[in-house]
């Protein structure tokens, strides 16, 4: 990220890693977790659930820190973010996922609805 | 089993109604009271708020009488027994929640000490006037069971039995007296606690995976748990299926209101109490019960002086009603003489169960005072002829 | 035989407050964008950090949407009549004393009907965690207005707006007698988790107003939006004070929401009250209700009020 001064303890400090996890069927379709995303991780996707709603969907894979947001004002228990394992090297900016991924292996296999992949 | 010693004030005491009630309740294991108060039915509380601390009981005076049957209702989810004690205008406001006991299937005792009604009415006097509410008195279809005592021995025994009945059937059990019985004093004698035999509260022996609250395998009464021991279930007010989660359906309905009548209406006979005297070749059968059987003695001695035949049926529990019993007698006898301290309550029950085979004679009396036994013996006479 | 119920499709993985929820009842009644949900998955999350003992937990709620939440969680749940889910979460409490009893229930369900026992349980600092999920309305019926409804909202009932003044719930739940009184929003999910987290470790009456935005209702007759609307409202115009009187946090229609805690203090409760005062007057004869409640069991079993009072009686 971008800092205006580099903080003092920016070598101590480490910004966790988490992914996001979608439950597609119980969404409602409210938009509280794309709107309250602090990292903008979700957009609410063109697909439809079970039940005709537009479940959310990541689409800046790499950037979520598991500040579990999303999992807190869900009302509907549908969505909700796992911290990622500390062994894998830190996702430089402008690295994505699936690169860093690769260099540790694939996510638990979850409903996870993808941006066009 | 044996009922807790702590609460049995073995020996012969001196005792109105009202205080043999609360007796009764502490004797029979009763270990929580939520009560309002509401004359004539205060003296059974005052009674128990005294003694309760010393037997491990909570006596809390709630804010109205709503409140109170709603915490008697949670107490006995906690496996506590648990009574409040009304009168009239009171009872009127507990129906709500005493239709929640019965579909929560939760065993309570309600005591009812009728005045004379309807409203305020008369609040020092007594009545029999809510014996109709008792049965029909809360919203929809259900079935629960209710006592009359006519003494205040008999008010204590029959708290023991009200108990009883609520344990075994799960259903809340009305104490239906009235201020005569209840400010009434007169010899009650408390046997040992040895004597006493209570129902305990059952609890299930399933396990928290396999219980479901409602759930019912052959008999009509399911297991109970408790709160707080782990089984996490679901109880409500709505029509539920047997994990006690509300479903909204007909089917639904039949299936969890018809088993609320049957469990009573199966066992009637077993639950069905009266005391008969002199029915065989009697020309004429009084049905009566609480105070005004008291006062019937006194009639049925004059009757009989003159020559009339006359047998008794004593109801002790009034709800269910003894049909069997009356439409056996109705093609026997001439008439039934139903007095009561009402306009016509019981009486309309006889009249169903009778079915036209015998006269029906209601003696009604509004309230304030009890019949002159000369009314109910003019009566009597009358159906004989 | 039982009723069929579709069950939903199973997930792999499972969200975290999952064993805290009947998941065969999930996806749940509430609306879109309804504000209930974000606050049962807050008390659930306090409930599991705080690691109280859930099988001493239960909940009871009235009737009402907020009322539906008793059927939505993993606890010894009791979905009761309207408005009395306080004086049943009292008789729960008093019959066995170990239970943590918290009540869940919406504005016109706690002070609404249930007015009069709201205000005498906090009166008498009875040990009860009550939850009340304010959307201004009562939503389940169809919106008609409630005592919580601001000034000049519409509402079914009130199709020209309210011209009834509101409650304002702190200041009732405060001059009542409550020991901790704290409103926050379903926006404020770390507040309002750690506001329940606070609460579940204090005894006596704790109060927390929850407000929530009411979609279906609230927001739709008042063309407010949805309650994606009302949540940004509640961002744009919520102010925390934390100490402030709480005569002064009343809320006017799309006003300013002041939240915050109000009172955090200690008084015994209704039950340490009962039983200082009996064991004055009465010394050793008297015999508190043990934590595990008044249930007689049979005699040979230890440690209840009947073995307790047997054995006393045969000591003396």
């Amino acid at each position: 990220m971008k800092y205006w001064r580099k903080p003092l303890d920016f070598d101590q400090v480490k910004i966790p890693r988490g992914e996001v996890r979608i439950i597609a069927d119980r969404c409602k379709g409210c938009g509280f977790c794309v709107e309250y995303c602090p990292k903008d991780v979700l957009e609410m996707s063109e697909e439809f659930n079970r039940k005709g709603y537009h479940p959310p969907k990541v689409v800046k894979h790499g950037e979520c820190v598991n500040c579990n947001l999303c999992e807190m004002i869900c009302p509907d228990f549908a969505i909700f973010s796992v911290p990622l394992d500390d062994e894998e090297p830190e996702a430089e900016p402008g690295e994505s996922l699936e690169q860093s991924a690769a260099a540790s292996g694939p996510p638990v296999a979850a409903q996870q609805k993808e941006d066009g992949n | 089993m044996k009922t807790d010693p702590a609460g049995v004030l073995t020996g012969a005491h001196y005792l109105d109604g009202d205080f043999a009630c609360g007796e009764g309740a502490m004797a029979a294991g009763c270990r929580f009271v939520a009560g309002y108060p509401i004359t004539p039915s205060t003296e059974v509380v005052e009674r128990i708020s005294r003694r309760f601390p010393m037997m491990g009981g909570t006596f809390i005076q709630m804010e109205d009488e709503l409140a109170s049957m709603a915490a008697v209702v949670g107490a006995s989810w906690t496996g506590t027994k648990a009574l409040t004690v009304t009168s009239g205008p009171g009872f009127s406001l507990m129906m709500e929640n005493i239709g929640l006991a019965a579909m929560m299937e939760t065993p309570c005792v309600v005591v009812n000490v009728q005045r004379g009604g309807p409203s305020t009415g008369l609040p020092t006097m007594v009545g029999q006037a809510d014996m109709m509410q008792a049965r029909w008195g809360s919203h929809g279809d259900y079935e629960l069971i209710a006592l009359s005592p006519q003494s205040p021995q008999e008010a204590f025994d029959l708290m023991i039995d009200a108990f009883n009945l609520s344990e075994l059937y799960r259903v809340p059990v009305l104490l239906m007296t009235d201020e005569c019985v209840g400010h009434m004093t007169e010899k009650v004698v408390i046997p040992p606690a040895e004597e006493i035999e209570i129902v305990p509260r059952k609890l299930t022996a399933q396990s928290p995976e396999e219980f479901l609250p409602y759930r019912v395998d052959g008999s009509y009464i399911p297991e109970f748990a408790r709160a707080g021991d782990g089984y996490r279930f679901h109880t409500t007010g709505l029509t539920h299926d047997e994990r006690g989660y509300p479903v909204m359906s007909a089917e639904c309905q039949e299936i969890c209101v018809r088993r609320l009548l049957e469990k009573i209406t199966a066992n009637a006979d077993k639950i069905v109490r009266f005391d008969e005297e002199e029915t065989d070749g009697a020309e004429v059968v009084l049905v009566t019960y609480g105070i005004t059987a008291r006062v019937a003695r006194m009639a049925i001695d004059l009757a009989r002086a003159k020559g009339v035949k006359v047998g008794v049926i004593r109801l002790i529990v009034v709800w269910p009603f003894p049909e069997k019993r009356i439409r056996g007698l109705a093609t026997r006898v001439k008439a039934f003489v139903v007095p009561e301290v009402n306009y016509g309550q019981m009486v309309l029950e006889v009249e169903r169960c009778a079915g036209g085979q015998a006269a029906v004679v209601g003696v009604p009396h509004g309230g304030g005072s009890v019949h002159e036994p000369d009314d109910i013996c003019d009566a009597i006479l009358r159906a004989a002829k | 035989m039982s009723i069929a119920v579709e069950q939903p499709e199973a997930v792999v993985e499972e969200h975290p407050v999952a064993p805290f929820l009947r998941m065969d009842r999930i996806p749940h009644i509430w609306c879109p964008t309804c504000g209930i949900g974000t606050v049962v998955k807050c008390i659930a999350t306090a409930l599991e950090e705080t690691k109280v003992d859930v099988d001493k937990v239960s909940i009871v709620s009235g009737i009402g949407c907020t009322g539906r939440a008793a059927g939505y969680m993993k606890l010894d749940a009791f979905h009761t009549t309207h408005g009395r889910a306080i004086p049943f979460a009292t008789g729960l409490k008093l019959g066995r004393p170990e239970l943590l009893v918290t009540v869940f229930s919406g504005d016109g369900d706690l002070v609404g009907i249930g007015g009069n026992h709201f205000i005498h349980a906090a009166r008498r600092n009875t040990d009860l965690l009550v939850v009340l999920v304010n959307n201004f309305i009562y939503g389940m019926t169809g919106g008609q207005n409630a005592p919580t409804t601001p000034l000049l909202a519409k509402s079914s009932t009130m199709p020209y707006g309210n011209f009834e003044r509101p409650f304002n719930l702190p200041h009732l739940a405060a001059s009542c007698g409550a020991t901790y009184v704290a409103r926050w929003t379903s926006l404020h999910i770390r507040r309002l988790t750690k506001a329940f987290k606070e609460a579940i470790r204090r005894k006596g009456f704790r109060f927390i107003e929850a407000i929530a935005p009411c979609s279906t209702l609230y927001a739709r007759l008042n063309r407010l939006g949805t309650g994606a609307n009302l949540m940004r409202f509640y961002h744009d115009h919520a102010e925390i004070r934390h100490g402030v009187d709480p005569r002064d946090v009343d809320i006017g229609f799309q006003d300013r929401i002041i939240c915050g805690k109000f009172v955090d203090e200690e008084r015994p409760t209704f039950t340490e009250m009962m039983d200082e005062h009996y064991s004055k007057t009465f010394g050793d004869k008297y015999v508190p209700l043990p934590p595990e409640g008044g249930m007689i069991r049979e005699n040979s079993q230890s440690g209840d009020a009947a073995g307790a009072a047997s054995s006393r009686r045969e000591d003396s």
